[in-house]
């Protein structure tokens, strides 16, 4: 780890037009995450965590304060810019998979490479990857045949294929049972651990929050504890 | 591998693909089957009025170039034209329309024959009497008609006295006089051909016959021919127009509905492939290759079923409509299926690039 944060979050506000009432999702929140760190959100319903997520990710811009991701601030960014950084700067694991339902395990990975640009042979490093991810005899099976876990670690797969500064893991053991959802959170350690990956975590599991170094607490669009 | 998600899309989906692809071929083999009747037709016609023999064709005044209608006196044949130098036979006949493409044409045989030799009769032979009629095998075979049988024509009864080979004249001929009398245009006729004896001598007739019959038209056969095309015959250009704009009409809403059913369903999809980076314009390219994909396999259906078409047209109806298969039109359907195709994707498409991730990625 290094004392320069990969992200860095001041003051930060998103508040969202729900029909005519205005409903602040975040208020104020300030967050340091270094790099190599695996941080855990955790907070009730409503707490903000998934703002902070879509945020972060660059899936939607803050309303006011400042964020530094990777070396971009995220508040200046136009739609094409923040675009352009879910295609380098981060990778998304989400609880339901989210992967492609017609393509096989391996074009579900390609596409993002694809997506990324990155049209040659995936790195020898990536081939480890799916070795530890367990998914070398898997990966010309759809979506549909595999169990939840096995979908699971491909969109994680998915996610690190381009080597982004952060994973961002939105409940990644929401739909799994226990011995899977041990086995992914074991995945991200290990990611974290062997590759260095910076990966921040929503979860409503506090076992699962116990993987990350620290346990960020929210509640009420504000960081409560951390 | 944009490729690849396209043909997986479409493979996810195999009946709604399916359908779509032949909705898109309808509207192709449609044009392709009103311009092959179109132009099957007036081939037909065009060949038959060749195989008269004739150098020249002299038609009423006021008449459009191909149609059957107007008439004129009988007797401009031996007062004017049978008397212009080089003139060896002449034969007037009188067209009688009786439905839609079809008409009986009467016909003076002894002066016919002057000018080719008359009918090759496969059954039967010439007329025996005024109340007579003569087929091409055509028409024979279409109606199962046979020699000695009474037919109905013109809504009345004739006597089958010969089938002869097509490709002269008409498909139904009764004598010239019997159809004067029953259409009430005693010594009137319909068109007149004219055999020379020196075919060098076309133009030099005709310029002479152009004097002596102001108004008429008079052409020689080979030009005459020549104006059978799409645009000589009155309002079937503009009826082509009307089916090209309701095959892009189909086409549009075809792909339309198909497409938005597509991008409603795959709401989530379209969101993960955000989530990935994927750009406005990548969503776009997607949808708009898997519409290029279903118009192009529409198109190539829609060419395969109009040989379908022509086959039955020509084998069953022979006798009334003969359709051909225009090559030039194929890259001219393919383009109107893929407009169409193309105008109908861009509201979806549009919506599905404009999908917000967020949102899309909430979508159950």
């Amino acid at each position: 780890m290094t004392d320069q944060p990969i992200i860095s979050i001041r003051d930060l506000r998103k508040t969202y037009q729900a029909g005519e009432v205005d409903v602040h999702a975040l208020r104020g929140v300030n967050l340091d995450v270094q790099r190599g760190e695996f941080v855990s959100i955790v907070g009730p319903s409503g707490s903000g965590k998934s703002t902070l997520f879509h945020i972060v990710g660059g899936l939607t811009p803050p309303t006011a304060g400042s964020i530094q991701l990777a070396g971009h601030d995220l508040l200046g960014l136009t739609d094409a810019q923040r675009t352009e950084l879910r295609k380098t700067t981060v990778g998304f694991v989400f609880q339901k998979y989210n992967l492609l339902p017609t393509l096989t395990a391996r074009d579900n990975i390609e596409i993002a490479r694809h997506i990324a640009h990155k049209n040659g042979p995936p790195d020898p490093q990536f081939e480890e990857v799916l070795k530890l991810l367990g998914l070398t005899g898997r990966l010309d099976h759809k979506p549909r045949a595999l169990s939840g876990g096995e979908q699971q670690r491909v969109a994680i797969a998915r996610a690190i294929v381009n080597h982004p500064a952060i994973l961002l893991a939105d409940e990644p053991t929401g739909n799994l049972d226990t011995e899977n959802s041990t086995a992914v959170l074991g995945l991200l350690r290990d990611l974290n651990q062997r590759l260095g990956q910076t990966i921040l975590m929503i979860t409503h599991n506090p076992e699962a929050a116990a993987y990350g170094h620290r346990i960020v607490r929210m509640r009420d669009g504000r960081i409560e504890d951390n | 591998m944009i490729n690849k998600l396209v043909i997986e899309n479409l493979k996810h989906r195999p009946l709604r693909t399916l359908l779509s692809i032949f909705a898109i071929s309808i509207q192709v083999t449609m044009v392709l089957t009103l311009v092959g009747v179109s132009t099957g037709m007036l081939d037909e016609q065009a060949r038959r009025a060749r195989g008269i023999g004739a150098d020249i064709i002299i038609r009423p005044p006021n008449s459009s170039a191909i149609s059957n209608n107007g008439n004129m006196p009988a007797a401009i044949i031996p007062k004017i034209v049978d008397v212009e130098p080089h003139v060896a036979a002449t034969a007037g006949v009188l067209i009688y329309p009786t439905g839609f493409l079809s008409y009986v044409t009467g016909v003076d045989l002894p002066q016919f024959n002057k000018l080719n030799g008359g009918f090759r009769y496969v059954q039967g032979g010439p007329f025996q009497g005024p109340d007579d009629v003569l087929v091409d095998t055509y028409y024979a075979d279409q109606h199962k008609y046979h020699v000695g049988e009474t037919v109905t024509e013109a809504n009345r009864p004739w006597k089958l006295t010969g089938i002869y080979e097509p490709g002269m004249l008409a498909r139904q001929v009764v004598p010239l006089a019997t159809l004067q009398d029953l259409t009430s245009n005693r010594g009137n006729v319909s068109t007149i051909y004219v055999k020379l004896d020196d075919p060098a001598r076309i133009s030099e007739v005709i310029k002479h016959l152009e004097g002596k019959l102001p108004d008429y038209k008079v052409h020689a056969m080979q030009e005459y021919t020549e104006l059978f095309s799409v645009n000589s015959v009155p309002m079937l250009r503009e009826f082509t127009v009307v089916v090209i704009a309701l095959g892009v009409l189909v086409g549009f809403l075809v792909v339309f509905l198909s497409m938005y059913t597509a991008v409603l369903e795959r709401t989530r999809e379209i969101g993960v492939l955000k989530a990935l980076g994927a750009s406005p314009g990548y969503i776009l390219d997607i949808l708009l290759r898997e519409t290029l994909l279903l118009a192009t396999a529409g198109a190539l259906l829609g060419i395969l079923l109009s040989y379908a078409t022509q086959f039955t047209v020509n084998q069953v109806i022979h006798g009334s409509l003969i359709q051909a298969i225009v090559y030039v039109w194929w890259p001219i359907t393919a383009g109107i299926a893929l407009v169409g195709a193309a105008l109908g994707a861009i509201y979806p498409g549009l919506k599905a690039a404009r999908q917000d991730a967020i949102e899309a990625l909430a979508y159950d």
